[in-house]
C-alpha cells in the first residue's frame, strides 16, 4: 500500500515564451498526453472526488446506498482518541525514518569512491530489500525481533545484554518499524544519491585536494551542498512514503496473529493508514474510511508544502 | 482544438470506460438445471483444501455439467475480503459460513435462503438454529467442533504427572500445571491464549458460570462476577508463570509453542486433531481430554455452513452444490480426509476413527453439556470490543475486573447500534 509518488522536484527549465507556436505541434502535443491524461482524470481525479463526497456519508455493513451525515464522520474522528494516537505515530515513524536519508549519503559517498572495489556487490546487496516484497521482509524481520528466539537478542545476550520483546513492547515496537523502514528504503535511495554524487565535477575534489582539505571536510564542504537537490528530492519522497506506512504494520503488529489488537505495543505502533483500512475494509464503514483518507490527503499536502518552503534555505541550485 | 471540444472528448473517454465496466458486473443469471456452470466455492482451512477439491470433484463426477472451483483464502484475510467482495456483488457462488458472521450476512440480503426443502433434521438442531434467523434457514451445517484439552505425553511424563482424563477440575488443572511449569527448560504448562476465545475464555467463562451475552442477545455478561471469574483462570496462570506473558504470546503463537514442545498442554478445537496429526513433533506426542470442570461442566460448540451468495449468476447449480454437500456421502468423506467432524447425523464416527492415535472421542463426550457459541446481529463488532480491552488485562496493566467491566459497557453499546 505503501506507493511511492513520484515527486518532480526539480523544475524543469521554463520554456521561453516563443511568439508562434505551430497549431499542429500543439495538437500533437495533446494528443500525446491524452492517454497519460485520461488516465489521471479517470484513475486518479475521480476516485479522489469520490472520497471526499464519501467521507461525508455513512453506508451500510456491505456498501449500499450512501446517506449523507454532513460532517459527523470528521466530528467523529475528532473525538476519536485513536486517530490523534495514530497520527502521532504517523508523524513519529515519519520523522524517525528521515534518519534514513543522512545515512544513505554518508553510504553514498563512500561507494562512489574511485578506486573501490566489488562496488557492483555492495549495491546488488543494498538493492535486494527494494525488490523484495514487504510483507516477505515484514514476516523476517518479525523473526529477527523474536524476544524469545529471535537472532537479534540472541547477539544481544553474547554481549550480556537481555534484549526486549521489540515489537511486542511499546518502548521499542515504533523504533523496530523505523529500522526495517530506513532499511527497506537505503538501496532505493542509494540509487539515486550514487547517481548525484558522479554528477558533481571531479575538479572540484581536486582543487579541494590541493588547498589541503580532507576527506570529510570534503564531503560536508562540496558532496553535502551540491547533493542538495537530490537530497530535497529524496527527503520529500521518503515523508510521502512514511505518510503511508501500512504494510509492515500490518504484518510485524498482527503477525501470524489474528487480531493485531492483541499486541500490546499495538497502540504504539497503529498507524493512519492502518487505522484507515481497519476501518475501511475490517469494519466496512466506508464513510468513516473515507474522513481518514481526507485526513491523510490534507496531512500530505501540508507537509510536503512545508518542505517546499523550507528547501529555499538550504537547497542550493547550480 | 477548443477547449470544451477536449473535455467533450475526455468526458466520453470515461462515459465509454465506465459503460465497459458496469456491462462486466451486470451479467444475467441463467437459471437452467442443465447449462454448464463453474461456480467458485470459498474456503479459509488450509487443512481442508485437499478434503474440498475431493468433493468437488466427486460432485463433478455426477454433476459433470458443474465445474466447482476451490477458492482457498487464509482465516487472517478470508472476511475482510468477503466483506469486500460481496459490497461490490461479486460474493463467490458458495462460501463457509460461521456462527459470528451469519446474522450480519443474512439479514443484509447477502445470503440466498434455502427454499428447496432440504431435510434439515439431518443435523444437530442447534447448528440448524445457529444458521436460522427471523424464520429462514441459510446455510447447510458442514461440519461443527467441540473443545478439548489436548496435552504432550513427553512433557507430562518427565514432569510425573498423570495424564488428564474426565475426573480432571480446575484444582487438579492447577496444581498440575505448577508442576509441568520448567523454567529452566523454557517450558510452560499452557497459554494463555488472548485471540481465539472460542478456544479459551469462553469455555472458562460458561464453567464458571457466568454468561458472555444475555439470551436475548441485547446486554453484555462480561460484569458479571462469574465471567470475570473465568477471565481470571486466564490471567493467574499468566501472573503465577504456568503460562508465558503476552508479550512472549504475541512473537510466537501458543500453538507454535505447543507444537515445538515449549506448552505441555493447550486448549483446542476438534479441527486440530487435522493439524496435530501432520505436524512432525506432535503426531505422537499429544493426545486429547475433555476440558477440566469448573463449577460446572462446559464446552463451546460451534459448526460451520455453506451458505450461497443472494447474486449468484448460477443459482440452481449452487443449490445442488450445497445439497451434495450437505449429504451423507459428502460427510463420510469429510470424516476421513478432512480431520473435522462432519454436522451429518450419525456420521461423527467415520471421524473418531479416522485418527486412532487421539482420543477423539472426548470431543463427542461433551456433547451433552456444550453450549453455543455466543452470537448477536452483528457479532464481529463487539468481538473486536473484547480484544482491545481485554488486551491491558492480560499484559498484567490493569486488573481483569476494572477491564471487563469496562468492555461490558462497551459491548453494551455495540448491541444498542444493533436495532
Amino acid at each position: 500500500m505503501a506507493v511511492l509518488e513520484r515527486v518532480e522536484v526539480a523544475a524543469p527549465p521554463r520554456p521561453r515564451r516563443r511568439d508562434r507556436i505551430r497549431w499542429s505541434e500543439a495538437l500533437w502535443g495533446y494528443a500525446l498526453i491524452a492517454p497519460t491524461g485520461l488516465g489521471l482524470l479517470v484513475f486518479y481525479l475521480w476516485p479522489v472526488l469520490q472520497t471526499a463526497y464519501l467521507s461525508f456519508t455513512e453506508t451500510g455493513p456491505f456498501g449500499g446506498p450512501a446517506t449523507w451525515t454532513g460532517l459527523n464522520n470528521y466530528r467523529e474522528l475528532f473525538s476519536d482518541g485513536e486517530f490523534g494516537r495514530a497520527t502521532l505515530n504517523t508523524i513519529l515513524y515519519t520523522v524517525l525514518g528521515l534518519l534514513g536519508v543522512p545515512i544513505a549519503v554518508v553510504f553514498a559517498a563512500l561507494l562512489s569512491r574511485p578506486g573501490l572495489r566489488g562496488v557492483a556487490v555492495y549495491r546488488t546487496i543494498f538493492f535486494l530489500p527494494v525488490v523484495t516484497t514487504p510483507v516477505a521482509i515484514a514476516m523476517i524481520w518479525r523473526w529477527v525481533y523474536n524476544g524469545d528466539f529471535g537472532i537479534l537478542n540472541y547477539l544481544l545476550s553474547l554481549v550480556g545484554i537481555e534484549g526486549p520483546h521489540w515489537v511486542a513492547d511499546s518502548r521499542t515496537a515504533l523504533i523496530a518499524l523505523v529500522i526495517v523502514g530506513i532499511w527497506t528504503g537505503l538501496g532505493y535511495n542509494l540509487v539515486i544519491f550514487i547517481a548525484g554524487v558522479k554528477g558533481i565535477p571531479r575538479q572540484y575534489y581536486e582543487a579541494a585536494e590541493i588547498d589541503g582539505a580532507g576527506p570529510i571536510q570534503q564531503f560536508f564542504r562540496i558532496t553535502v551542498p551540491l547533493l542538495s537537490p537530490t537530497i530535497f528530492f529524496v527527503s520529500v519522497v521518503s515523508v510521502i512514503g512514511s505518510l503511508q506506512l501500512f504494510d509492515l504494520v500490518y504484518v510485524i503488529a498482527g503477525g501470524s496473529n489474528t487480531a493485531s489488537r492483541a499486541n500490546p505495543a499495538f497502540d504504539s505502533m497503529e498507524t493512519i493508514v492502518y487505522l484507515f483500512y481497519a476501518q475501511a475494509f475490517q469494519q466496512n464503514d466506508k464513510g468513516y474510511g473515507a474522513a481518514i483518507a481526507m485526513m491523510l490527503l490534507v496531512l500530505i499536502v501540508g507537509l510536503t508544502a512545508v518542505q517546499f518552503r523550507m528547501q529555499k534555505r538550504w537547497v542550493t541550485y547550480d | 482544438m477548443s477547449w470544451l471540444r477536449r473535455t467533450s472528448v475526455a468526458l466520453v473517454g470515461i462515459a465509454a470506460v465506465l459503460a465497459a465496466s458496469t456491462a462486466c458486473g451486470g451479467s444475467k443469471s441463467d437459471d437452467d438445471p442443465n447449462a454448464k456452470a463453474t461456480l467458485s466455492y470459498a474456503v479459509w482451512d488450509k487443512n481442508q483444501v485437499p478434503a474440498m477439491e475431493k468433493l468437488a470433484a466427486d460432485f463433478h463426477q455426477s454433476h459433470p455439467n458443474i465445474t466447482v472451483n476451490v477458492q482457498a483464502t487464509p482465516w487472517e484475510t478470508y472476511w475482510t475480503k468477503l466483506k469486500a467482495a460481496a459490497s461490490g456483488g461479486a460474493a463467490p457462488d458458495v462460501f463457509w459460513m460461521n456462527g459470528p458472521n451469519f446474522q450480519l450476512y443474512a439479514t443484509n440480503g447477502v445470503l440466498k435462503p434455502l427454499d428447496d426443502g432440504t431435510d434439515l433434521s439431518n443435523y444437530p438442531k442447534s447448528l440448524v438454529d445457529l444458521y436460522t434467523v427471523d424464520g429462514k434457514t441459510y446455510g447447510i451445517p458442514k461440519d461443527f467442533d467441540t473443545v478439548g484439552l489436548w496435552y504432550n505425553k513427553t512433557l507430562f511424563d518427565a514432569a510425573g504427572v498423570k495424564y488428564p482424563d474426565d475426573t480432571w477440575t480446575w484444582d487438579t488443572f492447577k496444581a498440575a500445571a505448577k508442576k509441568l511449569t520448567n523454567k529452566a527448560k523454557g517450558v510452560y504448562a499452557i497459554g494463555s491464549e488472548l485471540t481465539s476465545f472460542q478456544e479459551y475464555q469462553y469455555n472458562t467463562i460458561y464453567q464458571a458460570g457466568g454468561h458472555v451475552i444475555s439470551d436475548d442477545g441485547k446486554k453484555s455478561g462480561y460484569a458479571d462476577p462469574a465471567t470475570i471469574e473465568g477471565l481470571t483462570f486466564w490471567t493467574d496462570l499468566i501472573k503465577s508463570g504456568a503460562s508465558p506473558d503476552l508479550k512472549t504470546m504475541t512473537d510466537t503463537q501458543p500453538i507454535n509453542l505447543f507444537e515445538s514442545g515449549k506448552l505441555a498442554m493447550y486448549y483446542g478445537g476438534s479441527w486440530d486433531a487435522a493439524e496435530f496429526s501432520t505436524n512432525g513433533y506432535t503426531k505422537s506426542r499429544v493426545d486429547v481430554a475433555v476440558l477440566p470442570q469448573g463449577k460446572k461442566r462446559a464446552t463451546i460448540i460451534h459448526g460451520l455452513a455453506n451458505v450461497i451468495s443472494a447474486k449468484t449468476a448460477h443459482p440452481s447449480a449452487a443449490s445442488q452444490f450445497v445439497q451434495y454437500l450437505g449429504s451423507k456421502e459428502a460427510a463420510e468423506l469429510l470424516a476421513q480426509s478432512a480431520g473435522v467432524l462432519p454436522a451429518y447425523n450419525g456420521t461423527q464416527d467415520a471421524w473418531v476413527k479416522s485418527h486412532p492415535e487421539f482420543h477423539l472421542q472426548a470431543f463427542l463426550d461433551q456433547l451433552d453439556y456444550a453450549v453455543p457459541y455466543p452470537v448477536s446481529r452483528n457479532t464481529a463488532a463487539w468481538q473486536e470490543l473484547e480484544t482491545k480491552y481485554l488486551t491491558p488485562a492480560w499484559n498484567g496493566q490493569t486488573d481483569v475486573a476494572t477491564a471487563a467491566k469496562q468492555l461490558a459497557s462497551a459491548m453494551d453499546g455495540a448491541l444498542a447500534d444493533e436495532k
